[in-house]
């Protein structure tokens, strides 16, 4: 009776989800991380204008990743919350502030500052619990009967600290190319000269994480060596994204930088998807273990194959309404 | 002490989500007003209609923004503190919160931007087809929220199979037996909610003799619809409280205060119920009255909290006086409505000055009605969370400790302090400065679709010179018309 495989056809909208959020909340969580470091003042309104038309719709992903996931693999919901309890506060405290700021920096002039750190501030901790998040997942979870049983800073170790930084320096190079891309003059130069010293920094903690996880567990590590040798283009692809980064910027090309980046995202994201294919709950529950009852996830997928392309048409017109470069002085009084 | 996670997790649900529900409710109303407005503008083409629907949409816009981000605080709430009960009810509700999402999401897709930034740039037809899809969403999306709710209080179309809800009926499942008066109360609660706030800040507005032309319009068309729905509210909710009185006997029990199920129960207008000794001290009340609107007949049977066993009992006292709070301000709404009609007679409603005065500190009274209204279901229900199937302590979170809930309740309140009381005050700023603060409010180029906030041109700080009362023109009565 059961026709299609719903679950599968829910990890794939999911996947598709998550890096639908990663690649368009990262880089505006990037330009947030960046804000500090800024010439100027004045840059500092140009970075911010160069993602306020989006990045309200960049973040509603998340919310329809959150109850997606209690919809069509509830046991991912409930693991995963009750086990980055401290993580998921931070991550929500840190959104909060950040859009707060947003609405109420343009319209501060004395207490202005406070928005800056609020923004700046509010940024770094939701990209580097959602960093967090990702290496929690790598190490698995401590569950019984499908609940979870672990403690409350399980999740903290210096392998998700790493994972941490790591996407706290990838989504600062997605803000820079970003910047690149949407911005001229003195704020354009500076940051291609961050992106180059980001992205070697990105390369380096993306190699140490690389070594390291073969090792934490043995059933990446089995994936990666004694299986198909065919994903090991996905490494190499990221390579090339990364070569194609440095040289862009070098050339000075506009684009490139921006589009390398995220294909640097996908490729490593998608190297991640192989590693733990097809468990979406390590070590021990797989994406059809997670998932919840047939009935209800049809009649969910019926509501949204219906938005779902609305949702891309209207973002790609948004995208397109205010292309083009962001130039300082034009904005908010 | 030991820090007990499973009430340190109900003090921290209550909290986040009664923050979050202030702001739907004003939201829902206020967007139905201005359909309204954007409506009677297209059609009689008065500016007076265009002026204040621009007013109160930059009120709106700010509300909305503010409804969005504690938002997304209340859709992580189930996983991180309620687990277990999300396991078990992630078939029904995972869906129907969805929903809600994806009806939120669509909404501000394609038609809030169009409301908040639009109205230069696209014709009026299509501007004022925005704001009534606006309106229309926000009803969408209480549908299925208010679904969920009334299914966690009166659980059918439903089976619990090995520890997890299977859904066996939709239809059964999302009109549940008390979706239908949930739904209406609650619609009726955010007009009352968008009327006596438009009121009160119209009446103050004419209190300061403040653009009276149009502000008269807007508090005459209130005084009007609360005409109408103040009293509805009284019924609806009478239906509501017979159904409940069917569905879940022992809230009734503790709305009224009752203990032994009896025959000519008065209804207690005074009482301080004693959970302990499982009786009322001080009981002042109007003899079988209770008996009378519960089963409309006076020596009516009425439910006794006894028959419950006691630790299936709800705090009483809390269900108790928030009930009253709630009827109590009912009342008082439909007083002065009622008022209003009679000041009518010689346009004195909008002159006499002890009216205006009322109206302006009933402004805040819709939300108190709503919260405590809240109060009575939410704690009525304990100690279910599905009624009658899941209590609270097996819905709890299994690896929480006393030790995070308290921490993550601590942050909550902090981060909404500081955050809300930036946006309250901002609020306030955006009314000082009144419907006269239109005039320098150009559509700029970098005003972007998706952001509610920044449709409010008003600065953050008061400044000299700039939008605070001293230099609104004030307006003489009658000088504009
Ligand atoms: C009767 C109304 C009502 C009630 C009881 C609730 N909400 Fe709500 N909610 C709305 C009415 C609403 C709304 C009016 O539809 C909002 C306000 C802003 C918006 O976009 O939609 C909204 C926003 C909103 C958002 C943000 C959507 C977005 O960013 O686009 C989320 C995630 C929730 N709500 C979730 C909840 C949860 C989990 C609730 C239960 C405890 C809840 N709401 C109670
Ligand atoms: C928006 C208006 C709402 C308000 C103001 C509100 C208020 C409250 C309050 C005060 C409690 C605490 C009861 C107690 O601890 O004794 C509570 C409990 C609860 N409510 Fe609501 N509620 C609202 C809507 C909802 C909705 C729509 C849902 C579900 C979809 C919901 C689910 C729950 C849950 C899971 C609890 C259990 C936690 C607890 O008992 O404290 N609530 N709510
Ligand atoms: C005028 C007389 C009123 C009566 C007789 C009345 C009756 C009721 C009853 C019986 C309930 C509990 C339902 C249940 O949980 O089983 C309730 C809940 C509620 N009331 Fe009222 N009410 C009145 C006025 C108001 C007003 C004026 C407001 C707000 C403006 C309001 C807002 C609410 C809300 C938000 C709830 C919780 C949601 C729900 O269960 O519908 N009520 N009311």
């Amino acid at each position: 009776m059961e026709l299609f495989d719903l679950a599968l056809i829910w990890a794939f909208i999911i996947g598709f989800g998550i890096i639908m959020y990663v690649l368009m909340d990262g880089f505006d969580l990037g330009v947030g991380i960046l804000f500090p470091f800024a010439p100027s003042e004045e840059d500092r309104d140009t970075m911010m204008n160069s993602v306020a038309p989006v990045w309200d719709g960049n973040e509603t992903w998340l919310v329809l990743g959150g109850a997606g996931l209690l919809a069509a693999f509830p046991m991912v919901y409930t693991i995963f919350l009750p086990a980055l309890y401290i993580g998921v506060f931070l991550l929500l405290a840190g959104l909060i502030f950040r859009g707060v700021a947003f609405e109420f920096r343009f319209k501060a002039r004395t207490s202005r500052y406070l928005w800056n750190w609020s923004f700046a501030g509010g940024s770094t901790v939701a990209a580097f619990a959602q960093g967090a998040v990702v290496g929690a997942y790598i190490q698995g979870f401590n569950t019984v009967d499908g609940v979870y049983v672990g403690g409350a800073l399980d999740w903290l170790t210096p392998f998700t600290v790493l994972t941490g930084l790591g996407t706290l320096a990838g989504y600062a190079l997605l803000g820079s190319t970003w910047l690149i891309l949407k911005t001229e003059g003195r704020l354009q130069d500076w940051a291609y000269r961050v992106t180059t010293p980001l992205l070697f920094a990105v390369l380096a903690i993306f190699a140490i994480i690389s070594v390291w996880t073969p090792f934490v567990d043995d059933m990446v590590r089995e994936r990666w060596f004694d299986h198909i040798g065919i994903i090991w283009i996905l490494p190499a692809l990221t390579l090339l994204c990364a070569f194609q980064i440095w040289r862009s910027v070098r050339n000075r090309f506009e684009g490139m930088p921006f589009v390398a980046t995220m294909g640097l995202f996908i490729t490593t994201y998608l190297g991640l998807v192989v590693s733990r294919w097809p468990y979406m709950v390590p070590p021990n529950y797989t994406l059809w273990d997670a998932a919840s009852a047939y009935e209800s996830q049809l009649f969910l997928l019926l509501g949204l194959l219906f938005v779902i392309p609305i949702v891309l048409v209207y973002t790609a017109w948004t995208y397109w309404v205010f292309r083009g470069k962001v130039r300082a002085g034009e904005g908010y009084h | 002490m030991e820090l007990d996670p499973l009430i340190l997790s109900r003090i921290q649900f209550a909290f986040v989500v009664s923050f979050h529900a202030i702001f739907p409710v004003f939201t829902i109303g206020l967007a139905s007003y201005i359909a309204v407005l954007e409506g009677l503008a297209f059609k009689t083409r008065n500016p007076v209609w265009t002026k204040l629907s621009g007013f109160w949409t930059k009120v709106f816009a700010v509300v909305f923004g503010m409804g969005v981000v504690s938002g997304i605080v209340m859709s992580f709430q189930f996983g991180t503190n309620w687990s277990n009960f999300s396991q078990a009810s992630a078939n029904f509700l995972g869906p129907i919160l969805s929903y809600e999402v994806i009806t939120a999401f669509f909404l501000e897709a394609a038609f809030l931007g169009v409301l908040l930034f639009g109205r230069n740039k696209v014709p009026a037809g299509v501007h004022l087809f925005a704001a009534i899809m606006v309106a229309t969403g926000t009803f969408i999306s209480s549908f299925w929220i208010l679904s969920a709710n009334s299914w966690m209080q009166t659980p059918a179309g439903t089976e619990l199979r090995d520890g997890v809800f299977h859904v066996v009926s939709w239809s059964e499942a999302i009109f549940n037996p008390s979706f239908p008066y949930r739904f209406m109360h609650m619609g009726l609660a955010s007009f009352l909610t968008g009327s006596f706030v438009v009121a009160g800040v119209s009446a103050w507005y004419l209190l300061k003799g403040r653009e009276v032309e149009a502000n008269r319009k807007a508090l005459s068309m209130c005084l009007w619809l609360l005409l109408f729905i103040a009293p509805a509210q009284l019924v609806v909710g009478d239906f509501h409280g017979l159904n409940t009185l069917e569905h879940q006997p022992a809230k009734v029990a503790a709305m009224e205060g009752n203990w032994e199920t009896s025959s000519n129960v008065p209804l207690l207008l005074f009482a301080i119920p004693d959970q302990e000794a499982q009786t009322n001290h001080f009981e002042i009340g109007i003899p079988s009255l209770a008996s009378m609107i519960l089963t409309h007949e006076w020596d009516g049977v009425v439910p006794g909290l006894k028959d419950v066993p006691r630790e299936e009992q709800p705090p009483v006292a809390i269900v108790f006086w928030s009930f009253r709070v709630m009827v109590g301000l009912g009342m008082l709404m439909i007083l002065f409505a009622v008022t209003g009609l009679v000041l009518r007679a010689g346009g004195r409603y909008y002159k006499a000055r002890w009216f205006l005065q009322g109206l302006r500190a009933m402004s805040i009274a819709p939300f108190f009605a709503v919260l405590t209204g809240w109060f009575v279901t939410e704690v009525g229900r304990a100690p279910w969370l599905v009624y009658g199937i899941m209590n609270q302590a097996d819905s709890v979170t299994p690896s929480l400790t006393g030790g995070m809930a308290l921490f993550t309740l601590i942050g909550y309140i902090l981060v909404y302090a500081a955050v809300f009381s930036a946006g309250v005050y901002y609020l306030m700023r955006v009314l000082f400065v009144g419907l006269e603060g239109d005039e320098d409010d150009t559509d700029h180029e970098a005003d972007r679709p998706a952001r509610p906030l920044s449709a409010a041109h008003v600065p953050f700080e008061i400044e000299s010179g700039k939008g605070s009362v001293n230099h609104a023109k004030p307006v003489n009565e009658g000088g504009q018309s």
